[in-house]
């Protein structure tokens, strides 16, 4: 009975700080966008008043709001799309070939995961900028560039914003699925080799399927943390400029807040809440497989 | 694969060439512009108006130097290296043992709690971060009600606990993943020669964790030191303290008008400076250990 008593002390002493932080800090807060967006609540007005789904049907007809979705669903598909097609391939060819400075390029290619994204805002107006920026120089020689190609101007904000998203993402997820490739035994390969299987059909009809469930999870994640990187890189090379071209639903959602409108820009985070557990579900959903093993 | 055929020996060349070039163009493609960044924080702010590829007429270290003292960069480091290593040793004292209790105890509520941890994976901090915000500027306006003052905002102890706590289900989900691989043979020897929980636990699996420890905080070193969002939030006042992101990203835009470019570029430097230098010492442990994980938040 002791000894009972000893147990339950000391899992409480271990397990409650973890628990109250983590309820404090995700758990309420959670809960609070849920509510607030059904509130109206200002900076300046101490009080909240019930609105029900007010804020739901303003956000409906709010175009911004709606070119802020837009634009993050763009973001999030195309990003994913050429992040995972090219990581992919690169891990094929790296794993599978004979390459001279492996190790090199494996730490090369991770480099820009380790970078904030401010730095790599930075690295990028440096690249983008359109009087003598490192892009527009190199174009400069193929060109006339007596009219600059304005990389963070209303109609190519968006691409430019897709070029840094991809080359900070690549080199992660390279590594990641070198390392499940790795683990595909050779003699899948040799047998392979011997029916005259050439490399695209070992690719695709032993490489991919034996680590898809590798690629399922982390797809799930990337489109998932992409939501909140399409954010991230929004605010600090853009903050949605110029005239909200390059606005996506995050930005949009902290901008209500800083103009003071709690309980509309909840609102929005409810939607974002919504809208990237409903991907990840469909996402799921489209991936599933008869898991092949080894 | 090697194998070539005498048939297709110039083709499986030309396929070699190609895999380099493309390997090559990446790696230039990454390289590059970080170099190129190292390079502008030592010209002079007249070099900036050339051709953007001559190199740099001097070092011209001053850029340093205004950037560490005008712009505030040096506190802002100082900083940086508070919350950071605070929020981490938090990280540690609360994760540790739950994460511990998690994986190799069973008692009621623990399946709910796992589940709880698991579903806080989805939760992105950036989606909660306002009603954090509007919890401790409510928290505030009390406190100074009662007490005159409030502390809970602009403040980096503050910034810390939610940094740490906000990483605790990524860090619990990878801590309990080792732990829950080990055999339990090692605490019931220990509990056989007299040793309690607690010692068991400190003495016996912690020190063999050590390799998913040292992931945990490498991941973790990387996500505090490079954030901005929260810390831009919490730490809202004009004139209070502010990360290095923060300060780096208020620098940029105030470079816009003023045009200091060599300030800016030094000021990205000592941002990435830090993490480059970890990177180069513990590249195979960052590498490697991000299969344990699989995930980013």
């Amino acid at each position: 009975m002791k000894k009972d008593k000893r147990l339950i002390g000391f899992l409480t002493l271990c397990v409650a700080p973890a628990t109250l932080l983590f309820f404090i800090f995700m758990i309420v807060p959670t809960f609070n966008v849920f509510r607030m967006s059904l509130y109206e609540k200002g900076a300046y007005n101490p009080n909240e008043t019930f609105v029900g789904l007010a804020n739901f049907k303003a956000l409906l007809a709010d175009p911004n709001f709606i070119r802020s979705m837009q634009n993050m669903i763009l973001l999030v598909v195309v990003t994913t799309l050429i992040t995972f097609g090219f990581s992919l391939v690169f891990a094929g060819i790296l794993t599978r070939e004979k390459i001279k400075g492996q190790n090199f390029f494996r730490i090369v290619f991770y480099i820009p995961n380790i970078l904030s994204v401010v730095v790599i805002s930075g690295i990028f107006s440096a690249i983008y900028k359109p009087e003598n920026g490192m892009l527009n120089s190199i174009i400069g020689l193929f060109r006339d560039m007596s009219d600059p190609i304005l990389w963070k101007g209303q109609q190519l904000v968006i691409v430019s914003i897709i070029i840094a998203m991809v080359w900070q993402a690549i080199g992660y997820y390279m590594v990641m699925y070198m390392a499940s490739m790795s683990a595909v035994p050779e003699s899948l390969y040799e047998s392979a080799g011997l029916d005259g299987a050439g490399r695209l059909t070992q690719f695709f009809q032993i490489t991919i399927p034996l680590i898809w469930t590798n690629i399922r999870t982390t797809l799930t994640f990337f489109i998932i943390s992409n939501i909140n990187l399409a954010f991230l890189f929004v605010k600090a090379m853009t903050s949605g400029g110029p005239n909200g071209a390059s606005d996506v639903a995050l930005n949009y959602m902290y901008s209500q807040k800083d103009a003071g409108l709690y309980g509309y820009s909840m609102a929005i985070g409810v939607v974002i809440f919504l809208f990237s557990f409903a991907l990840s579900a469909l996402v799921n959903k489209v991936t599933e497989r008869e898991t092949l093993e080894y | 694969m090697g194998k070539t055929n005498s048939s297709s020996n110039s083709g499986e060349r030309l396929y070699k060439a190609f895999v380099y070039v493309a390997l090559i163009t990446l790696a230039v493609v990454i390289l590059v512009p970080v170099a190129w960044v190292f390079m502008a924080s030592v010209k002079q702010n007249s070099e900036f108006y050339g051709n953007p590829w001559a190199l740099p007429e001097g070092f011209y270290w001053q850029n340093f130097v205004d950037a560490w003292n005008s712009a505030n960069m040096g506190s802002y480091m100082i900083n940086s290296v508070v919350v950071t290593a605070l929020a981490l040793l938090i990280l540690l004292i609360v994760a540790l043992p739950a994460a511990y209790c998690l994986a190799r105890f069973k008692f009621k509520g623990g399946k709910f709690l796992n589940t709880a941890f698991m579903a806080g994976l989805f939760i992105n901090v950036n989606y909660i971060v306002v009603p954090i915000f509007l919890m401790l500027r409510d928290g505030d306006i009390w406190l100074k009600k009662v007490f005159g003052e409030g502390f809970l905002l602009n403040n980096l102890v503050v910034l810390a606990v939610v940094y740490a706590a906000t990483a605790l289900p990524f860090t619990i989900y990878l801590l309990s993943g080792y732990f829950q691989t080990l055999p339990h043979d090692y605490e019931e020897a220990a509990y056989i020669d007299g040793a309690g929980y607690f010692k068991a636990m400190w003495s016996i699996i912690f020190p063999m964790a050590k390799p998913s420890i040292i992931t945990v905080i490498l991941f973790n070193f990387l996500s505090f030191w490079n954030e901005y969002i929260i810390s831009m939030t919490l730490m809202s006042s004009a004139t209070g303290q502010k990360t290095l992101p923060v300060g780096l990203l208020n620098l940029m835009q105030a470079q816009q008008s003023a045009a200091q470019y060599g300030m800016m570029y030094a000021g990205l430097v000592l941002v990435m400076l830090p993490t480059l230098i970890l990177y180069m010492c513990v590249q195979k442990q960052l590498t490697e250990g991000m299969t344990v994980g699989g995930l980013k938040g």
